[in-house]
Order: C-alpha cells, then sequence, then structure tokens
C-alpha cells in the first residue's frame, strides 16, 4: 500500500500528468476520468476478494457455508450491468473525445479559456523521421533544421509527418499525443505548447540501431524569441536541396543540431512521394499512370487532406498513395 | 581457402566463421555453460542407458498425457531463457544513464528484447498452454487420446524444432533485431539483411505448423469424443475455454502464417508486399500481425480463466457460481476478441470513428471479463475455503489481473493511447495481464494437476515461497514501469540521460530479482518435492476432492485412462458420482484399443528444422535436399499401417487390480 501511495504520489508530477500543451491536457483529464470510472469498480472488486478470502477462510467455521449455492438471477443481474453501465459512460467519453481530440483536426482552441482568434493560421511544420535524426522543415519561413524543433507558445501548430525509411513515431509527451511518421505517407498532428520551456521530442517507436538516439528539444518561446530563432536558422548559410537532403537521409546516430537557412520547397513533397533521387518517379504520378486515376479525386488533394472542410478524412490510409497500386 | 568458391557457397551459403559470436564474451559465456551442461546431460543419459526409454517412452509417444508434460517441460526450459534475457535487460536498462552505456551494446540489447517478447510467447506461454490442455482435456471428457494421436506427437516436435532453430540463433549469427512482431520496413531485407530475421520468420514458421494442427486436434476432440452424456452445457469450464482457445486457433494461426511468408517472399523473393517502395504497404502487414496477434492474447487466457474456474470451485468446495453466464462469458470474448486488433496502432492515422470503434469493442470485451472476476468471487462466498497453493495463485490473480485490466481499458481511449502507445506504461499493462493472468494460472493448474500427472503433490513450503516471491516481485518489476511510462518513457530504449529515472529502473531490476528467486523456489520445490515423492504419495487419485472426471482415475492415469468409458449426468461429472456413491468397476474388463507410438513426428521435426536451418543460411543445396527428404519421409510414413495395438484384457484387469489394492490402503 505504501508502495502504490509512493507511486500515485510520484506519478503526479510526471510529464503525461501535468503536461504544457493545451492538447495533452485534455488527454490527461481523459485519463484521470477514466480511471476514476474504473476504479468505482475496481476498488470494491479488490477489497471483495480480501474480503472473501478471510471471512470463508477453511478455518472461519462461524461463517456461512452453503455448499450447493450456485446462482442468484440479481447478482448476476448486477454483476453483467455494473461493468455495463461503466463501460457505456466510458465509451460515450472514448467517442467524443477521439473525434475533439482526433490529431487529424485542426485546433478549435488555444486553451480551456481562449479560442483560437479568427484569422489566426496555424504554423506548418514539415516532419521527416530519418535514420535516425528528425527533419524539421518550416516552409512558411523557408528554413529546416535537423533534431531541433521551436514554435511560438498559444500559437496552434500543424505538423505534416513523414518518413524516409523506417516506422517511427513523433512524440511530445509535453504537447500532445504522438503519431506514427511512415515512408510513403502522411500522418498530421495538431498541437499547441501553453507555457515557454524546453521540452522533450523523440521517437516513440523502435526504429532499428540509432532509435534511443532520436530525440530533439522543443522550444517553447515567445513571439519574438520565435522569431529571433527563425533569423538565427535563415542566417544559417546551409541550403538544404534535394542533394544535401540525399546525404543527410543516410543514417547516422546522434547527430548535431543543424540549421538550413534555405530550403528547396518542393523537397518536402518529393520526400513524401519518394522521389528526391533523380530519375525516380512519384508516386502520385506511378499512381496516375498505373490506371488508377480514377480513383482520385483525392489525388493530388491528399497531402492538404479535408481539413478545410472541417472534417478530417484525409487519414494516413488515404494519403498513402502507394497502396493504390496494383 | 578454397578453390571453388562458388561450391562452398553453394554447400554454406552465407555461413562463415564471422557467425559464431567468439568476441562476445557474454554469449561465449552463455555457450560455454550450455555446451557442459548439454554434454553432462548426454553423459548422463548414456551411463544411465535412459536413452531406450525416452526414445521408446517419450519421444515417440503418442499418449496425449506424455505429449502434455513434454509441452510443459519445454515451456519451463524456455521460461529459463525468456527470463535469462529479462534479467539482462532490467540490469542493463539499471546502469545504462549518463556517461554509463551499460554492458550491452546496443545491437545485443536490441536482440535480446526481440527475443525475450518471441520466447515467452511463443515457446514458454503457448507451449504450457497447450501442454495443460493436452493432458486435461481427453480426462475431463472421459476419453483415452486425442482424436489424431499421431498429428499430437507431430505438433509437439514441431514446436519444438521452432524452439531449437531460436536456440540456435544464439550460437550461430544472430537474432532479429526488430521487436517481437519485426515489423517491416524494419524486417525488410534493406534494413535488416542479416539472418537475424530469417530466424524469427522459420522458428515461427515451424513452431507454427505445429500449434495450428494441435488446434485442429484439440477442436476435433471436444466436438467428437466427449463421454456420453456430456452434452455442451455439461463441460467442465476448463474444457469450454479451451474449445474456445482451440477455435480461436484455428481461425488465427493461418493469418500469422500468411504474414510471414509474405514478409519472407519479400526477403526472398523481392516481392513487394510490405516495402517503402514498388507499391508495398507496411501498414498493411501491422494489421494482418495483429489479426492475429489480438486473438493470440485470448488463446493464451481462455484456458487460464478455465483453470482458475477449476480451481476457485475446488478450494472453496462448492460448484461454481454462475456456470452459464461463465460459458457465454467466454464466448463473447472469443467472437470480441476479432473485433479489436486496431487498438494495438491508434496512432497510426485511422480515422476518429475507425479508432473510437475499436476502442469501445475493446472496452465492452472488459464486461464479460469482469463477469467472470465476479463469478469466481462469488463462488468464493459462503464457501470454505482451502488455502493451498494453487488457491495462493487464484487470489493474487484476482487482485493482480483486475488492475491490468483496469489499465488495458485505459489504454483502449484513443486519445489516452496517444499519450501511452509503445510507453513503459504498455509494457507495465501486459506484462500485468500475462504475469499476473497467464502465468499465475500456469502455475496455479501445473501445482493443482502435478499429483495427477506424476503421483505426488508439490511441497507446500517451497510452493508458498515461490507464490510469495513472484507476487511481490511482480509488484517492484512492473508497478515503476507504469510511473516510467506516465514519465513519457519509451519501450526498447538502451541508454537514458534523465538521471531521475533511474532509481525507477532500480526498483525493476530488484522486482526481477525478486522474481528470480520465484523461479528457483520453483525449480527447488520439483527437486525438493522429487526426493519427498514416498510422503507426498496421492494413492487415491483424487487428492483435492476434485469435480470433474481426471480425479476418477487413478495417478497417474493408466495408458488408457478409463477402463470403461464414464457416463456422464451431470455438470461436475465426478463430484455427483461421489455423491451417488460410485462404486468403481472391478472385474469385466475387456480389450482397450490404443494407437501405437511413432517415430515420425521427432524425424519431421528434425527434418523441418534442417530446411529451415539451410533457408536461413542460403545453403540452397541442403534446403532443397532435406525438403525433398521432409516430403519423402511424410508420404513414406503415410504406407505404415501399423499404428494400433491392443492393450490385452487381463493386462487392464491388473492395472485396475493395482488401483483397488491402493485404494483399499488409504
Amino acid at each position: 500500500m505504501t508502495l502504490l501511495a509512493t507511486l500515485l504520489l510520484s506519478g503526479c508530477d510526471t510529464v503525461v500528468m501535468s503536461p504544457s500543451g493545451d492538447v495533452a491536457l485534455q488527454q490527461r483529464d481523459l485519463l484521470v476520468w477514466a480511471t476514476v470510472l474504473m476504479l468505482l469498480v475496481i476498488v470494491p472488486v479488490i477489497v471483495l476478494t480480501l474480503w472473501f478470502a478471510w471471512r470463508y477462510r477453511e478455518t472461519n467455521t462461524e461463517a456461512t457455508y452453503k455448499p450447493e449455492w450456485t446462482h442468484s438471477t440479481v447478482l448476476e443481474l448486477v454483476i453483467w450491468s455494473v461493468p455495463l453501465m461503466i463501460i457505456i459512460a466510458l465509451g460515450a467519453m472514448t467517442w467524443v473525445s477521439t473525434h475533439k481530440l482526433d490529431p487529424y483536426r485542426p485546433l478549435d482552441r488555444i486553451d480551456a479559456q481562449t479560442p483560437v482568434p479568427v484569422g489566426l493560421e496555424p504554423l506548418t511544420v514539415e516532419v521527416v523521421a530519418l535514420d535516425w535524426k528528425w527533419l524539421f522543415i518550416y516552409p512558411e519561413q523557408g528554413i529546416a533544421t535537423v533534431n531541433e524543433l521551436a514554435a511560438p507558445v498559444d500559437h496552434p501548430i500543424r505538423f505534416k509527418i513523414t518518413a524516409s525509411t523506417m516506422m517511427n513515431s513523433f512524440f511530445i509527451p509535453a504537447m500532445a499525443g504522438q503519431i506514427y511518421a511512415m515512408a510513403g505517407m502522411e500522418t498530421k498532428l495538431h498541437g499547441v505548447i501553453n507555457e515557454p520551456g524546453v521540452y522533450k521530442g523523440f521517437s516513440a517507436n523502435y526504429s532499428g540501431a540509432g532509435y534511443s538516439q532520436m530525440k530533439f528539444d522543443f522550444h517553447g518561446l515567445s513571439e519574438a524569441d520565435f522569431d529571433a530563432w527563425v533569423a538565427k536558422a535563415k542566417a544559417s548559410d546551409n541550403a538544404l536541396d534535394r542533394e544535401t537532403y540525399l546525404e543527410l537521409e543516410a543514417p547516422s546516430i546522434d547527430d548535431p543540431v543543424t540549421f538550413y537557412g534555405q530550403v528547396d520547397p518542393t523537397l518536402y513533397h518529393a520526400i513524401f512521394n519518394r522521389c528526391v533521387a533523380p530519375g525516380q518517379t512519384c508516386m502520385e504520378d506511378l499512381m496516375y499512370h498505373s490506371g488508377m486515376g480514377q480513383h482520385g479525386g483525392h489525388h493530388g488533394e491528399a497531402d492538404t487532406g479535408h481539413e478545410g472542410h472541417g472534417k478530417h478524412e484525409g487519414h494516413a490510409g488515404h494519403d498513402q498513395h502507394g497502396g493504390h497500386h496494383d | 581457402m578454397f578453390e571453388n568458391l562458388d561450391l562452398t557457397k553453394l554447400i554454406f551459403g552465407r555461413l562463415t566463421w564471422d557467425a559464431i559470436p567468439f568476441h562476445d564474451p557474454i554469449i561465449l559465456g552463455t555457450f560455454a555453460v550450455v555446451a557442459v551442461g548439454g554434454i553432462a546431460l548426454l553423459a548422463a543419459l548414456t551411463r544411465y542407458k535412459l536413452w531406450g526409454y525416452l526414445w521408446n517412452e517419450w519421444f515417440t509417444t503418442i499418449d496425449h498425457k506424455k505429449i502434455g508434460i513434454m509441452y510443459i517441460i519445454l515451456g519451463l526450459v524456455m521460461l529459463l531463457r525468456g527470463f535469462a534475457d529479462a534479467i539482462m535487460m532490467r540490469l542493463h536498462q539499471a546502469m545504462a544513464f549518463g556517461d554509463s552505456t551499460g554492458y550491452l551494446p546496443p545491437h545485443h540489447y536490441d536482440q535480446i528484447f526481440t527475443a525475450h517478447g518471441v520466447i515467452m510467447i511463443f515457446f514458454v506461454a503457448m507451449p504450457l498452454v497447450t501442454g495443460i490442455m493436452n493432458y486435461l482435456i481427453p480426462l475431463q471428457i472421459g476419453t483415452r487420446d486425442v482424436a489424431f494421436p499421431f498429428l499430437n506427437n507431430f505438433s509437439f516436435w514441431m514446436t519444438t524444432g521452432g524452439a531449437v532453430l531460436m536456440m540456435v540463433s544464439l550460437f550461430i549469427g544472430e537474432f532479429a533485431k526488430t521487436g517481437w512482431l519485426a515489423y517491416p520496413p524494419l524486417s525488410g531485407i534493406l534494413q535488416s539483411p542479416g539472418v537475424g530475421v530469417d530466424y524469427y520468420i522459420w522458428a515461427l514458421q515451424i513452431a507454427g505448423v505445429g500449434t495450428l494442427l494441435s488446434g485442429v486436434n484439440l477442436l476435433v476432440t471436444i466436438v467428437k469424443m466427449r463421454a456420453p452424456g456430456m452434452s455442451l452445457m455439461k463441460m467442465p469450464v476448463f474444457t469450454w475455454t479451451s474449445l474456445c482457445t482451440n477455435v480461436l486457433i484455428v481461425a488465427a494461426f493461418p493469418v500469422l502464417t500468411a504474414v510471414l511468408a509474405m514478409l519472407s517472399m519479400d526477403r526472398y523473393l523481392d516481392t513487394a508486399f510490405f516495402t517503402n517502395d514498388l507499391g508495398g504497404n507496411a501498414m498493411m502487414y501491422v494489421n494482418l500481425i495483429w489479426i492475429w496477434g489480438h486473438p493470440e492474447v485470448y488463446i493464451l487466457i481462455l484456458p487460464v480463466f478455465g483453470i482458475f474456474s477449476e480451481i476457485v470451485a475446488t478450494y472453496s468446495r462448492k460448484p461454481l457460481f454462475g456456470y452459464t453466464s461463465m460459458v457465454y462469458a467466454t464466448v463473447v470474448i472469443t467472437v470480441l476478441s476479432y473485433l479489436v486488433w486496431l487498438h494495438h496502432f491508434f496512432t497510426m492515422g485511422s480515422g476518429a470513428s475507425v479508432n473510437s470503434f475499436f476502442g469501445i469493442t475493446t472496452m465492452i470485451i472488459s464486461i464479460p471479463t469482469g463477469a467472470k472476476i465476479f463469478n469466481w468471487l462469488f463462488t468464493m462466498f459462503r464457501g470454505r475455503i482451502k488455502f493451498d497453493v494453487p488457491m495462493l495463485w487464484t487470489v493474487g490473480f484476482m487482485v493482480t489481473f483486475v488492475i491490468g485490466g483496469m489499465t488495458g481499458v485505459l489504454l483502449a481511449v484513443p486519445p489516452v493511447d496517444f499519450v501511452l502507445h509503445n510507453s513503459l506504461f504498455l509494457i507495465a499493462h501486459f506484462h500485468n495481464v500475462i504475469i499476473g493472468g497467464v502465468l499465475f494460472g500456469l502455475f496455479a493448474g501445473i501445482t493443482y494437476w502435478f499429483p495427477k500427472a506424476t503421483g505426488y503433490k508439490l511441497d507446500e513450503f517451497w510452493g508458498k515461497m515461490s507464490f510469495w516471491f513472484w507476487l511481490i516481485g511482480f509488484y517492484f518489476a512492473f508497478m515503476p514501469l507504469y510511473v516510467l511510462g506516465l514519465m513519457g518513457v519509451t519501450r526498447r530504449v538502451s541508454h537514458f540521460e534523465d538521471q531521475s529515472l533511474q532509481i525507477w529502473f532500480q526498483i525493476a531490476a530488484l522486482g526481477a530479482f525478486l522474481i528470480a528467486i520465484g523461479i528457483a523456489a520453483f525449480i527447488i520445490q520439483l527437486v525438493v518435492s522429487f526426493l519427498r515423492r514416498e510422503s507426498l504419495q496421492d494413492e487415491t487419485g483424487d487428492p483435492w476432492d476434485g469435480r470433474t472426471l481426471e480425479w476418477s482415475t487413478s495417478s497417474p492415469p493408466p495408458p488408457y485412462n478409463f477402463a470403461f468409458t464414464p457416463q456422464v449426468h451431470d455438470l461436475d461429472a465426478w463430484w455427483q458420482m461421489k455423491q451417488h456413491g460410485f462404486q468403481r468397476p472391478e472385474s469385466g474388463f475387456i480389450p482397450i484399443h490404443m494407437p501405437k507410438g511413432t517415430w515420425a513426428g521427432i524425424v519431421l521435426s528434425g527434418i523441418s528444422v534442417v530446411v529451415g536451418f539451410a533457408l536461413i543460411w542460403h545453403m540452397w543445396l541442403l534446403a532443397g535436399v532435406s525438403f525433398v527428404a521432409l516430403i519423402g519421409t511424410a508420404i513414406y510414413h503415410t504406407f505404415d499401417y501399423d499404428r494400433d495395438y491392443y492393450i490385452p484384457a487381463e493386462e487392464v484387469e491388473r492395472i485396475e487390480a493395482e488401483r483397488t489394492r491402493k485404494l483399499a490402503n488409504v
């Protein structure tokens, strides 16, 4: 019991239980409520188990003994309906929260009190999981970084995520839940960070030799500091074109933070369509030429998704061009 | 060295001296220990002239009881290997902080966690569960053997063949560095060109043949061979849960076989099922493997639910509360287990509606599971509970398992899963249900049925020691992982920067050592009980005053199980027979028709291992020759018509008279 109490106390100030971003905060609240709801039945079961075990022990001849009692309709009703009630409640919570906290859904609030101001566009970051480092491309700012991410506080961020080869998972626990990064596919994540600070980000899906070192710092900055950070990146002489990308893409472990002052604007699209190297056919064209173009109503639309409609059907399966091949 | 390099390649494939890990002191040390132990064992067998006995009485046997025992021995031996991996990981993670890189290089650590998962699921939990089913099902339903006795022997040896390949990978070459489900693209030929993934594929394919055939066998046995009068709703609960498990095996394992076949085609034949390029789709692999993988979880836990049901009724000295709802709960879980697989990858980008659907179906499974817990609870209610070791495991299970169930439902809420997926919280959760559920149940079952199988009970003191060390060790080993998960620590990491995490890993390592003591106590228990077998002897065949038919036979039961097929009138058939003053027939025996032992199972499995090894190392010549030999041997065996014999009536009479004499002594 002391062990449990210590665990509970130490569990409270962990990153998952006290995050700094609104999405992770809502996920935390959901975790707490779901736990409380289940404890309503778990605690009595544990108490009853121990109590019955003690009370009806062989040596306690004072306790009632009913050797033939095997059925009670009332009890059966209770033991099926109590879990059912809890699951109905939890199921309703799940349905609502899963839609509300869908990582593909653009944020509608900055925090519990503040809706997203009209006209505030989210910051777009294109994330590429490489072996074994993270590449972040800021298309609006025209910069890119390796193993360092920054964003202004209280400003919604839209991550578009893909990978070069391995399946990784893009995760900043303080900000929002994770989503997989997969080659030839694009996943999306929306989040916001509400407090300035440096947070841990990493891959949460094992991807081979350099996996343990595949991490980065995420800087939550004031608008002014963020602008300074962008300016610092812009000042870098490094340029990320297709050639330098192919060098960067080669497997390496524990890479230093690198800034790129210039980025080929078509690079991310080429990575996602697996046609960075000269002579490769882009997957969307491959799909088109394979005669699957007729399904391509959303062809070319995939990487923008359906966000504008407030719907979010543009999930990984749809964005995955290769899957339509053959 | 060799003049004709092509010939070397043809014979040895890519196997060279480099594949033997001479440079790795840990593996070399292990090899030395295994070699010395192995040679000592072989020498002892030769010295005491036991080869003939082992071959005739065990290796070639088609007796479901002996095969069941061999499965359990296989599972326990592999438990030692799997646990050695576990404790190496725990030690490494407790050390690898800051400047210290721990004692395992990453490529070794990555193999260890992969091997740990594969061994514990496929070569510990599966053989133990299958072994107990194999031993008990025919006894519980009052029949003489399984439906296909040769297939049973063959299944066991194929499972063992997979385990052998798994062990070979430790000393020749390497094992996969991919995690226990070997997701592509990491497991693809481009990212994992070595032999590790090939060992993984062929070990599982060979063992998978065994598992699938054993599933077919037990399914048919339960459906077709129950004693007269035993309608479905009069079957013991363990038989019911086994029936459902075998339905799951038959439906799920072909999916695993297919998905691994596709992965091997990607690796061997340059197909593009799961590749990044050429239209492959790794997500399809993840879907398929979990369509097998989730039912697999229930394949393991359902028989164990049955074990607990038998134990709780026997030791509470009451029939099981709510038998009917227990059966329906089992069937509901069986069906629902196919509708939840996507909860293993909510984070892969499915839509909110898809994620919610699979989250909610997962939660729904907790309703019948909860009903089962309540049924055990109310079986204890107003009982007279005798706290023998199996009952201790049962109470330990009920308390531990509901915690694991709760964290499982938490993970089924997709937005919560987004922050806990792949974290140590998840690791804590599934160890909580697999150790606190499956393993506790297996130990309970082994202790409960041990006297039936061997004729003597297990020593109480060491059994209690084992239980308490396992229970306390479990909490120390896995509760810290829940906390670490909430700290955002993910699985499979081999080095940490944040020193504040270290204390939790150290507590977890301490827990692993407590579990090690628990395992040692279990082994001591086996030895002590063997030495004290005279005083622990069970002459009645019914040491716990049991309720089901297996307790009506002698301990151990005769080769034919029942001299006369029992007539079943009620649930808890043996209890009812005792209540109604059942008299054992002591005369009028007739010859009993029995299947005969065969060499074919072990030989076919041995050749399969050679085929697998040759394919792993690209020894195409050997692969071709041994494959032809495999098919040829299988065909040759079909012409073996000498497959049965009769136990003469006099022999039956002699065995039964012996039992009468023993019963009179009690």
